[in-house]
């Protein structure tokens, strides 16, 4: 035979009559038409219509026996799955094909959520039915929120981080990483004092992982304590007060060091004279003489801490009038560096006397006749160093410059806006020391703002945003030689539309 | 008229009945009222004869039978078949059938002139029922099950299938035994038709739970509404007296 297959009469059911009403019907298990069997048969019977659920009014969280509580928003999916799992198991008994909320009135304290379920019901009919259930919200204050209400001002952990130096450089640059990495979402109250910050959390935990955090990204020596503040004899439970205090070290980028001998040894007889390049969890030092650099880790420096010589707030500006390249350049922690013997004269000096000096620098790659250069003023300077000391036989260069200056640029653009911003951190200031200042803190924080621009490794862990109220400017085009380093818009996040709520957290600075 | 009854709190009626133009076999109660519905119905026409058969009250479903004869199952005891002997009319042919599917009224659905029959059935079977009941024989299957004579019941007005039988299937039946077919319920949607009523040409008893919509269908296809049982039997009786002559 040609086809294999059988010949089969094609079937069409017929109708008939529902044996209740007399409605034509197509026949199924129990021979009815729906409505009647809807009315002969419940499947909603026995389930939970009516359910009282706990509701904390101040952080709108809802109570999961026995201990935790669950935060969600009105008709949000949280709530739904909440909402189902109060009716006990429904499996059980039903299948559960769909459910929905139905809109009730916020402040009547009832939701209503509209399910629909499917059971087999007479000789294998299956019937869909929706209800709905309707739960009562009761308000209870969760303990959370009870005891911030009894005392607002009551922390479990403290973490004091502190840097014993007379800037706050460190702490812009580390206040910009704990909001990129949100580090300090878990804290109940930030507070700024004298040469550092205080954070205070509600849990010990909390406060731990912060402690590690910071501790990843600058060289930390920290310990802890525990204070007893209540006992309950009969549970035997003991609540504390736990503080973690945290101390930088006191080397920062850019800072002139003189190593104590043991260090320099230890670190292969490193020149004493070495600059901080980069500080991260361990510290980057640089011989500019000899280009010649190694890192320290935390501990390793905390075992003999050793303090800077001199630190940025005392560079001077230098004219470079001359420059000799001596070597090729070399790579050191993703930035190159050239070894140059330069002539430079001190701004203050040019023009009234002849004071020049003859100076290596490790800037070769960047300095040319005419740029100007920021370096320390060993030739002036009256240094009161115990550990200069100790080297005899040490002779200092009369300037060791640190990095290329664009002064005379910058002038001609103070005032503009740039293209970008930054958030801060929400936090307390402690007047009591009369640190009030603000021109200062202003001035450092520019400078701050101008060490991210001309640095994009120190932009790499830090989140910039556009700033909206930037316009370029006309004069864009009139530019003399080189061009001053900026942001490359790529760079930049859009800021979130919700801005005008985060502004209340985080508030803006331009 | 369609009658609706109950025995023994049981809703099948065509468990414990067979209803045949000719006479009505009854099962044996605890109470006597389903025997005296039957008997208030039928007394005057035809004779109600209650029965067991094989010892059991499930006579409906254990014979088949119409006008002109009964068939019994091989387990039907020697005294039973003498008592049907007797309280039957003579021209009624009362034979014991040896048939390995002894539920001889699952598998045999009949009327006076056609008989549907379980497609299983032996073929002396089949040749007695064609003898003794006077019927043309066609093995068949209803919605695809085998036991015909549990899922339809037809007189010689009509007919009540299992309510699953598709169109093509109604059509096929219908011409074989020419008479008009309905899909359709009875006890409030069962579907096994003839455990749950039985109908011969002027009258039919259904369950208790016969909903009046399950009931106008049985009245329509089995045309019972203007049946007069007089005139079906005053029929059959012009037969009887002739034989006298």
């Amino acid at each position: 035979m040609a086809d294999s297959s059988m010949f089969t009469v094609p079937q069409t059911i017929g109708h008939i009559l529902c044996c209740k009403c007399g409605v034509p019907i197509v026949p199924n298990g129990a021979n009815m038409c729906v409505t009647c069997l809807r009315s002969e048969v419940d499947i909603t019977e026995g389930l939970k219509k009516h359910v009282i659920i706990m509701h904390c009014p101040e952080c709108d969280s809802y109570f999961e026996p026995p201990r935790t509580w669950i935060k969600a928003q009105l008709e949000s999916k949280e709530l739904l799955k909440f909402c189902i799992g109060k009716l006990g198991d429904l499996t059980k008994k039903v299948r559960l094909v769909d459910a929905s909320f139905v809109w009730t009135e916020p402040h009547s304290k009832r939701i209503k959520v509209k399910l629909t379920v499917q059971k087999e019901v007479l000789h294998g009919a299956i019937l869909e039915q929706s209800y709905i259930v309707e739960y009562v919200q009761q308000d209870h204050m969760c303990e959370s929120c009870t005891r911030i209400q009894a005392n607002p001002d009551q922390w479990v952990a403290a973490v004091q981080l502190r840097q014993h130096v007379s800037h706050r450089r460190t702490f812009f640059y580390l206040e910009q990483l704990i909001l990129k990495h949100g580090a300090a979402s878990q804290a109940i109250k930030i507070k700024q004092v004298d040469e550092g910050i205080d954070f205070f959390f509600a849990n010990r935990s909390h406060a731990m992982r912060f402690v590690d955090f910071v501790g990843k990204v600058s060289p930390l020596r920290n310990r802890h304590d525990k204070q007893l503040v209540s006992h309950d004899p009969k549970s035997n439970n003991y609540n504390y007060k736990y503080t973690f205090s945290a101390e930088i070290c006191p080397i920062c980028r850019e800072d002139l060091i003189c190593l104590p001998p043991k260090v320099a040894a230890s670190l292969g007889n490193l020149g004493p004279i070495v600059i901080c390049t980069k500080v991260t969890d361990r510290i980057a030092l640089l011989d500019p003489f000899t280009l010649r650099h190694c890192f320290l880790s935390a501990d390793q420096y905390w075992r003999v801490p050793f303090k800077s010589l001199f630190t940025s707030r005392q560079f001077v500006e230098y004219i470079v009038l001359d420059v000799e390249p001596v070597s090729n350049e070399v790579d050191f922690g993703g930035s190159k560096y050239k070894l140059a013997d330069v002539q430079v004269a001190r701004k203050s000096d040019f023009g009234r006397n002849d004071n020049i000096f003859y100076v290596r620098t490790h800037l070769g790659h960047l300095l040319n006749p005419g740029d100007y250069a920021l370096g320390y003023d060993t030739y002036g300077a009256n240094s009161n160093d115990m550990e200069l000391d100790k080297y005899r036989g040490l002779t200092l260069p009369e300037a060791i410059l640190v990095k290329k200056s664009y002064g005379e640029k910058r002038e001609k653009k103070r005032g503009k806006a740039r293209q970008w911003k930054l958030k801060s951190l929400d936090m307390e200031v402690d007047e009591s020391k009369g640190r009030s200042d603000k021109d200062k803190i202003a001035s450092e924080y520019e400078e701050f703002l101008r060490d991210l621009e001309e640095n994009p490794e120190l932009r790499f862990n830090i989140s910039l945003y556009r700033n909206r109220e930037y316009e370029p400017s006309e004069i864009a085009s009139v530019t003399t030689g080189e061009d001053l380093p900026s942001v490359p818009l790529e760079e930049l996040l859009a800021d979130l539309d919700m801005s005008d709520e985060e502004d209340e957290e985080n508030g803006m600075r331009d | 008229m369609a009658t609706r009854l109950m025995f023994e709190n049981s809703c099948e009626v065509g468990v414990f009945s067979k209803l045949t133009n000719a006479y009505c076999l009854v099962a044996i109660g605890g109470s006597e009222s389903f025997y005296s519905t039957f008997e208030a119905e039928l007394a005057d026409h035809i004779p109600v004869v209650k029965t067991s058969i094989a010892g059991t009250r499930i006579i409906g479903r254990l014979c088949a039978g119409n006008k002109n004869g009964l068939l019994l199952p091989h387990t039907t005891t020697d005294q039973e078949l003498q008592q049907l002997r007797n309280s039957l009319p003579d021209q009624v042919v009362v034979q014991r059938v040896d048939e390995k599917l002894s539920a001889l009224g699952n598998c045999i659905a009949c009327n006076d002139h056609v008989a549907l029959t379980h497609t299983d059935l032996d073929r002396e079977t089949e040749e007695l029922v064609a003898d003794v009941l006077g019927v043309e024989v066609f093995r068949q299957t209803i919605a695809g099950n085998i036991l015909v004579g549990s899922y339809c019941a037809f007189s010689n007005r009509g007919g009540l299938v299992h309510p699953h039988t598709s169109i093509e299937d109604l059509d096929e039946l219908s011409t074989l035994l020419q008479v008009p077919l309905v899909a359709g319920t009875v006890n409030r949607g069962s579907e096994v038709i003839a455990a749950g009523m039985t109908v011969n040409d002027w009258t039919a008893f259904c369950g208790a739970d016969t909903t009046a919509t399950e009931l106008s269908v049985i009245e329509s296809v089995f045309k019972l509404r203007e049946a007069q049982p007089t005139a079906i039997v005053d029929e059959m009786r012009k037969s009887l007296i002739d034989s006298y002559v």
